[in-house]
């Protein structure tokens, strides 16, 4: 088997002595998807923090390509090709759908080089190439703010693509969409998988098979089961703690 | 659109070139004072407006500017072996070493321009690199206001004290007093209003400038697409105590006097006022809005002296609740973008810049409500 890209070893973070993730592993290959779920504080969205840097393990190691990231700044983690789309929609709500791209998509991270008006022909090549892959580019000159919540929900996608980050992190990417917008979102995903490796955290079961990849189940800071979506969703365990529970509140929901 | 306002600025910029012909001298020296202001203006529609910086202490740096170059002046109209005035009263025999460079008046301009700029700079990467922002650098930079005009109203027999600097006689070979002089200074206020109006808005214009406003809209977005914004800022806010730094000295010798009441806390906190009033997010807008609430202060305040500040505060009330993308954003209102999109206004949180949302990280929830 290939060198995993990413590799979580026995993380632990804590939060004032409450361990929102406990002695957690996890290993992600390149060019592959890989589906965290898990009830609310379960810790999904605490493992991507940790991976990208905006909150620091007591203990444990996270390895990108190799290489210690663990103690790293947040811009350095994601220079060396690691890029996460946030759960609420973070887009740049003042600028054009395009510019929301292009913040992305440009090579030059240093404030000098930003000193010119246009970008290379290549990235705008570039940025023209992601705006028809989330179905954007007549809406290129619109303000974000102005988008509907699933088009907003893929322009973040679009930018952290735009990155062209080897690992990309998507924090419930297709939250607030309709079931046709989620079964778009898995199919972009999947295209993609063929260039990126893909985290994907998401509550929907329906979401998580259309991706139709191995599954990590996360409990209260702890890992409960990594598996096929099958197993996991055979697993007694999980369909005590996580299942049986969504399926109530799907139902509380209705 | 771009055209529009090429041509909008050609037109005010012959009528500004035009003005000694049909304004008098007393509203020319008023214009060429308040135009001096409007650069500091652009400063901070660049920092507040577009990287949503909220500096509450700007009258620092145009107060560096203005007196690193009223030092020269104070020197330039002393006779061999004499000391400035207040320097005798104070008891002083010597010149003290702090003031001997400025003997020189391009180590004065020079040094009217860096140190303001590279204080700036400093301070910015000591608070924007530990992500100090929002609220908490807009109070710093105001205490730093206070400080500064305490200390020099406290260094008397240095700086001449509450009382500031005056009395120049005249600069770089010219009198001061002279009513040529005078409108020569206005011209070169004029023109260094349009040369620092074409920088900024070409600075606005690049990656740089869009990347700021990506900033104020999304720190952390920006961030975590493997951004420090910290530089970004950091230039941001240089430059602008650059332009600050600027408008002092033509302020300075516009007006023939310096002194700590016109660089303290009430002076910065009207400077952004005007801008407020004019459009934060908009350069035309934030000229407009200092010599707008400028001059409104000249004729209210001759007439009902007690009643400007009154106003002032009510301006701004206004402002903030009706208009809170100012004049500019009013005329944005009616002149739409081209290709029917027009801008959404910017949330209004004049006094909080927008800021991140997201941090720091928290527990999702306890693990107790989990179980429920």
């Amino acid at each position: 088997m290939a060198e995993p890209l990413l590799e979580v070893e026995n993380i632990t973070v804590s939060f004032e002595g409450f361990k929102a993730l406990d002695g957690v592993n996890l290993k992600v290959f390149p060019t592959s998807v890989e589906v965290v779920i898990g009830s609310n504080g379960a810790g999904k969205s605490t493992l991507m923090d940790a991976v990208i840097g905006r909150v620091h393990p007591v203990a444990g190691s996270v390895r990108f390509k190799g290489d210690e990231i663990t103690k790293l700044p947040e811009f350095e983690i994601v220079r060396r090709g690691i890029c996460r789309k946030f759960q609420t929609p973070g887009i740049l709500p003042t600028l054009t759908v395009e510019e929301n791209v292009i913040v992305a998509a440009k090579r030059s991270r240093g404030w000098l080089s930003g000193l010119r008006r246009a970008i290379s022909r290549a990235e705008a090549a570039r940025v023209s190439e992601i705006l028809e892959l989330i179905a954007l580019s007549e809406k290129r000159r619109m303000v974000a703010a102005h988008l509907a919540h699933g088009a907003k929900q893929w322009l973040e996608i679009g930018m952290v693509v735009a990155s062209d980050a080897d690992l990309l992190l998507l924090d419930e990417p297709a939250a607030g969409m309709t079931y046709q917008e989620r079964a778009k979102t898995a199919d972009l995903i999947k295209a993609l998988a063929q260039r990126h490796a893909f985290v994907v955290i998401d509550h929907d079961m329906d979401f998580v098979e259309q991706l139709n990849a191995p599954v990590t189940v996360l409990h209260q800071g702890r890992l409960l089961r990594q598996g096929t979506i099958e197993e996991v969703r055979n697993d007694p365990q999980v369909q005590a703690v996580y299942l049986g529970r969504a399926e109530e509140d799907n139902v509380a929901h209705a | 659109m771009r055209r529009i306002e090429n041509l909008a600025c050609g037109i005010a910029m012959a009528l500004l070139l035009l003005a000694p012909m049909y304004v008098g001298p007393y509203n020319l020296s008023l214009l060429g004072r308040f135009l001096a202001m409007g650069i500091l203006a652009m400063g901070i529609a660049l920092v507040w407006g577009n990287a949503g910086i909220l500096p509450l202490g700007h009258g620092l740096f145009f107060g560096l500017g203005a007196y690193a170059l009223a030092m020269h002046l104070k020197l330039a109209a002393l006779g061999p072996g004499e000391l400035p005035d207040f320097m005798q009263w104070n008891g002083l025999d010597t010149l003290p070493y702090l003031w001997v460079p400025f003997k020189s008046s391009a180590v004065s301009l020079i040094a009217a321009a860096i140190i303001p700029t590279a204080f700036a700079a400093a301070l910015a990467w000591l608070l924007f690199h530990r992500r100090v922002g929002g609220v908490y650098f807009a109070i710093i930079t105001q205490a730093l206001a206070l400080a500064a005009t305490t200390f020099i109203i406290s260094q008397q027999p240095y700086t001449g004290g509450f009382n500031g600097l005056t009395d120049f006689g005249n600069a770089f070979g010219f009198t001061l007093a002279d009513q040529q002089t005078q409108t020569d200074l206005y011209f070169v206020t004029v023109v260094v209003l349009a040369i620092a109006f074409l920088v900024t808005r070409w600075l606005l214009e690049t990656q740089f400038g869009k990347l700021l406003r990506a900033i104020r809209d999304g720190e952390n977005r920006v961030r975590f697409l493997g951004y420090d914004p910290a530089p970004y800022k950091v230039v941001a806010f240089a430059f602008s105590s650059l332009l600050a730094a600027i408008a002092g000295v033509l302020f300075t010798l516009n007006i023939g006097v310096i002194s700590p009441a016109m660089i303290g806390v009430v002076p910065s906190i009207e400077m952004v006022i005007w801008v407020a009033v004019g459009g934060r997010e908009s350069l035309v807008g934030a000229i407009l809005g200092t010599l707008l609430v400028n001059f409104a202060k000249d004729k209210v305040s001759s007439a009902f002296p007690q009643l400007w500040l009154y106003m002032m505060g009510a301006l701004f009330v206004l402002v903030v609740t009706v208009l809170p993308d100012g004049l500019g954003g009013l005329l944005r209102f009616f002149v739409r973008e081209p290709r029917g999109e027009a801008r959404p206004t910017v949330i209004t949180r004049v006094l909080v810049p927008i800021n991140d949302e997201e941090l720091p990280a928290k527990p999702e929830k306890s693990p107790l409500e989990s179980n429920g």
